[in-house]
């Protein structure tokens, strides 16, 4: 029984779809991640199952419910986090602030706090910079900080929009490290990602989209190895 | 003299900023310059005019309820006209073109129902006669404003920056697709502001409507002309600028009338909105790309 399933969905900007019929499905615990060129419809599939836009056509279920057509307020409220692309802070709040934003489903003060405490575990930098504005910190730090907000949530699952973009290596290596902590602590991720070798080795199932379609599907591993994949996407 | 024209300066600014900061609002959360607003204020001043005259409530309870009448017509507004636009991710110039409209059709359609005379609030509502204070003389109702001015102005930086649903109305401000992934509902925040603001203009309008005992359903739209000065040279959006450009723009308009001509204040308000885009164009006080709610 699959968690997340996603079927037929077409996502338009005006008249130009950008995704044109994709069926996918994401079971529980897994890691399922995304890879293809720029402009291949990974950030606007993401974005529609995390109610950001509404779908054309087709549908998406979540844990059996129908959530298309949902806003992102109600999708979130089931446990499900976006990382979007970008990161998205809000750069003119504090840190500490970014954090509590991402706590405000909880209601129970006491809970929220022992939440921040996990997040300041796991990301220790982000401790000496809670009274910080977000804007002024660097890219990998503001990337820890994506990922602290939408932890604060504390979702089962979790859609990570390039959280490895734009990022120094030793930054990429940390964040590929957290999303393997992740997917121990048994949450289902679905990520997309420019960079696929790293994507594919932390992944157990893999689909490759191109210009909105899917054009192949498989275990991680076997993706990995697909030759035109290999040319594609992992410079081989 | 010079003293008592400040502080004439000073009681006038007071309802320049109170009026402004709800529209500066509006704008920081909704990005929307929402050319109802000015209605807002010509609506508090009707709804207490009603329920004073008419029903012989006391200036203490119509001021409140005519606000917040205010603020409910402000929310019941926003959802017609502009919570579609905003869904659908329309730009800017359409939204504020259908404000334009709307506010055009609300203030034809109340003078319709109304008449364009200029009412009078029932005498005897508050003290008139202005009295000494520290050698200054000042009225009621300009102690009044002040003191409204003050409470609210406190009030709102306690709610934007003291509570829960203040942090959420400035992640709001500033990424509203990154607040709906937290799980703020926007469209409810939207409303707040909405009836928050409306509550602002509405009891500008009472406190002006008092001190000026005129009131009429086109005084929003001269107030609008002032709220845009205020707004823009205090930065749109930003709470802090609006308060010290209102201030300030009572004191230019009152010294201007004293010492120069009153036929020119207008004029001088206007010149300084124009030189200040000139050289600062995000306002005195604002810096580029920021916008503080």
């Amino acid at each position: 029984m699959s968690l997340l399933a996603v079927e037929r969905l077409v996502v338009a900007y005006g008249r130009t779809a950008a995704v044109k019929g994709i069926d996918l499905t994401v079971a529980e615990g897994q890691v399922v991640c995304l890879i293809g060129a720029n402009g291949a419809g990974k950030t606007t599939l993401m974005r529609a199952l995390s109610g950001l836009l509404r779908p054309q056509s087709g549908r998406i279920l979540f844990g059996g419910t129908d959530i298309t057509g949902f806003s992102a307020h109600r999708i979130a409220a089931l446990g499900m986090r976006h990382v979007p692309e970008g990161r998205q802070i809000f750069a003119g709040l504090t840190v500490a602030e970014n954090l509590s934003v991402g706590a405000w489903l909880e209601q129970v003060p006491a809970e929220r706090a022992r939440r921040q405490e996990q997040v300041l575990a796991r990301f220790p930098r982000l401790r000496e910079r809670l009274s910080q504005l977000a804007g002024s910190m660097s890219g990998g730090e503001q990337q820890m900080l994506a990922l602290g907000r939408a932890l604060m949530g504390a979702p089962r699952r979790l859609l990570l929009d390039e959280p490895s973009m734009g990022l120094a290596p030793l930054f990429v290596e940390e964040i590929f490290a957290i999303i393997a902590d992740l997917r121990r602590e048994g949450r289902t991720i679905l990520l997309v990602e420019q960079n696929a070798s790293a994507a594919l080795e932390v992944a157990d199932v893999a689909y490759v989209l191109e210009t909105g379609r899917i054009v192949l599907q498989g275990k991680a591993a076997e993706v990995a190895h697909d030759p035109a994949v290999v040319a594609a996407y992992l410079g081989g | 003299m010079l003293a008592q024209q400040l502080v004439n300066g000073v009681l006038l600014g007071a309802g320049y900023a109170l009026f402004a900061l709800g529209f500066t609002l509006m704008f920081g959360v909704l990005r929307v310059i929402n050319l109802t607003y000015g209605f807002y204020f010509s609506a508090g001043a009707f709804v207490a005019l009603f329920l004073t005259r008419d029903f012989g409530f006391s200036i203490w309870t119509a001021l409140p309820l005519a606000a917040m009448a205010a603020g409910a017509m402000a929310v019941v507004l926003d959802w017609l006209l502009l919570a579609r636009l905003r869904r659908r991710g329309a730009p800017e110039l359409a939204s504020l073109m259908v404000t334009l409209g709307g506010v055009l059709a609300l203030y034809a359609a109340s003078t319709a129902i109304l008449g364009p005379d200029i009412r009078r609030l029932p005498p005897g509502l508050i003290a008139g006669a202005p009295f000494e204070l520290f050698g200054l003389r000042v009225t009621m109702a300009q102690l009044l404003i002040l003191l409204a001015s003050l409470v609210l102005v406190g009030a709102l930086v306690w709610l934007l920056h003291g509570t829960r649903l203040g942090l959420a109305i400035r992640a709001m401000a500033e990424k509203p697709d990154a607040a709906g992934l937290m799980g703020i509902d926007t469209g409810r925040i939207a409303a707040l502001v909405s009836f928050v603001s409306g509550c602002l203009a509405g009891a500008g309008g009472v406190l002006i409507g008092l001190n000026f005992n005129a009131i009429h359903p086109y005084m929003g739209e001269t107030m609008m002309l002032r709220g845009f000065v205020v707004v823009i040279v205090g930065g749109l959006g930003d709470i802090r600028g609006a308060l010290i450009a209102g201030l300030a723009l009572g004191v230019v308009e009152v010294l201007t009338a004293g010492y120069v001509d009153s036929g020119l204040k207008e004029a001088v308000a206007f010149a300084i909105l124009v030189a200040v885009l000139w050289t600062r164009p995000s306002g005195l006080f604002g810096r580029p790309e920021m916008r503080r709610a």
